[in-house]
């Protein structure tokens, strides 16, 4: 069938904070908007591993993960969540973020596939709009029966 | 990637299938009676247990604790966590999942949390149908944690073959004001943050209350079942989770010997018909185009005095191919 019913269709977003960083107050605000612009937002809390972040986004059937890295190892945690989906076999959910990423490596990071990193000073409505165009455009579109 | 349908992979045990299915279900895209009318046929041999009561008493933490001494003795146990849906966005925060400590011993585990989507009893229109899908899939234990707005949660009783009210020492007052629908939907009455002052008085103030109730008659399950156990704990630091957990296998092995654990199953799925039938039958007389128009004119006519909602209804009703043919 080529039109299905997607009226009970939500975004679905799972917001984390990898690594050791204990700011939580932005990835808060980012969990807020998102779920006042009518998705339903997982948050799983602070110093999640880049395994347990993935492994929540699977149970959760999301259409995106959205992290937020203050401690300076993007380079690292960015690269082990795409590695962990990899291994997981998982092609269809998003990846981005946000966080104090010097212009270089974000492009590095948005080359290597998380989808886009924002950096400080983003306005709100620009992720609102980002994960509402991005997010869940490419879910796999898999037989039940 | 991997090969063969999502209910293939599903069968195989494959946690992205069930995650998917469990969307799909969620989202009532197009196939998913039938989807339901395959799982209603397989075997199963899942136990529910809700918990229900006020934000913060320790819904989540408990649910985290007593998951892991179950996992620990082998079984494999799954989450379910509502939380609300806004009802003016339709947008959700959950959060039940922080609470989680994500490394578990022993069975399967798997956790999903679920907004309310509109519905307010305290759980989401779709939670019966979520926990069937992961009793087919074959866990032993689905916990089944509710909104918690504060008030009495009744759609609980309805999914789930055991209720725990997670009450808090601050609570006092709620019992007061809650205490008769609180006793109908308890199975047994859990004090949480019993490392706080005041969880004895409370304790005692719910022991005493049920002991006065347990003489009167009022739910039949009540009345059959005057012994709620009261048990205190401390989620946090895990002070009596394995007595909680005792309880919650005794109470279930106590129902299923008397034959209570089945009624109430009996009267779930009554429930559950009864429901699809009506709401059936309610679209089935909207649908007819001169229904709408009709019904509308007798609105009208109630409003003006000339007719009343029995009579209208009692219409519609003769109106239908169910109505005998002398209507
Ligand atoms: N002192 C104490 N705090 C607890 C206990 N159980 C849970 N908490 C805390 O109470 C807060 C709310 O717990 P949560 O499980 O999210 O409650 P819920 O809203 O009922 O799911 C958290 O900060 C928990 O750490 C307990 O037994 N003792
Ligand atoms: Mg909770």
């Amino acid at each position: 069938m080529a039109e299905k019913d997607t009226s009970n269709k939500k975004i679905r977003v799972l917001l984390a904070k990898p690594g050791l960083d204990g700011h939580d107050r932005g990835i808060k605000v980012i969990a807020t908007a998102l779920r006042d612009a009518g998705m339903e937002v997982i948050y799983t809390g602070l110093r999640q591993t880049p395994e347990t972040i993935v492994n929540a986004a699977i149970e959760e059937d999301v259409d995106g993960i959205g992290v937020s890295i203050l401690s300076g190892a993007h380079m690292t945690l960015f690269p082990a969540i795409l590695a962990q989906l990899k291994k997981q076999g998982v092609d269809d959910i998003v990846l981005f973020g946000g966080g104090i990423v010097p212009n270089e490596d974000k492009e590095k990071l948005e080359k290597a596939g998380v989808k886009k990193v924002f950096t400080p000073g983003a306005p709100i409505v620009e992720i609102i709009d980002f994960v509402r165009n991005e997010v869940g455009r490419n879910r796999a579109d898999e037989k039940i029966m | 990637m991997s090969s063969g349908t999502l209910l293939q992979r599903f069968e195989a045990g494959d946690i992205r299938a069930l995650a998917r299915i469990i969307s799909f279900v969620e989202n009532q895209e197009d196939g998913y009676r039938e989807l339901l009318s395959r799982l209603y046929r397989k075997p199963r041999h899942a136990v529910r247990i809700g918990l229900t009561g006020p934000p913060g008493a320790g819904k989540s933490t408990l649910v985290d604790s007593a998951s892991r001494k179950m996992l620990k003795a082998g079984n494999d146990v799954c989450v379910i966590a509502v939380d609300p849906s806004s009802p003016f966005t339709g947008g959700a925060l959950l959060g039940d999942r922080v609470r989680f400590k994500e490394e578990t011993q022993g069975g399967r585990h798997f956790f999903r949390s679920m907004a309310s989507r509109g519905s307010s009893g305290g759980l989401s229109g779709a939670t019966d149908n979520v926990a069937l899908v992961l009793d087919s899939f074959g866990f032993d234990f689905v916990l089944i944690e509710t909104v918690g707005v504060g008030q009495v949660e009744l759609d609980i009783v309805n999914n789930c073959d055991l209720v725990a009210v997670v009450l808090v020492p601050e609570s006092g007052d709620a019992v007061q004001t809650l205490k008769a629908g609180l006793t109908e939907i308890a199975d047994i009455f859990v004090v949480n943050k019993a490392d706080r002052s005041g969880a004895d008085r409370i304790v005692t103030d719910l022991t005493s209350m049920l002991m006065l109730r347990s003489g009167q008659k009022t739910h039949p399950t009540v009345a059959k079942n005057p012994n709620i156990p009261v048990i205190s704990t401390d989620a946090v630091h895990e002070t009596n989770l394995d007595e909680l957990v005792n309880y919650f296998d005794s109470l279930i092995a106590d129902r299923k010997e008397s034959g209570e654990f089945d009624v109430r199953r009996r009267r779930q799925v009554l429930r559950k018909v009864s429901r699809l039938l009506q709401h059936r039958f309610m679209t089935e007389t909207l649908q007819r185009s001169s229904s709408k128009a009709e019904i509308d004119r007798a609105v009208d006519s109630i409003l003006a005095g000339k007719d009343d909602p029995y009579s209208t209804a009692d219409r519609l009703f003769s109106e239908t191919n169910l109505a005998p043919q002398s209507c």
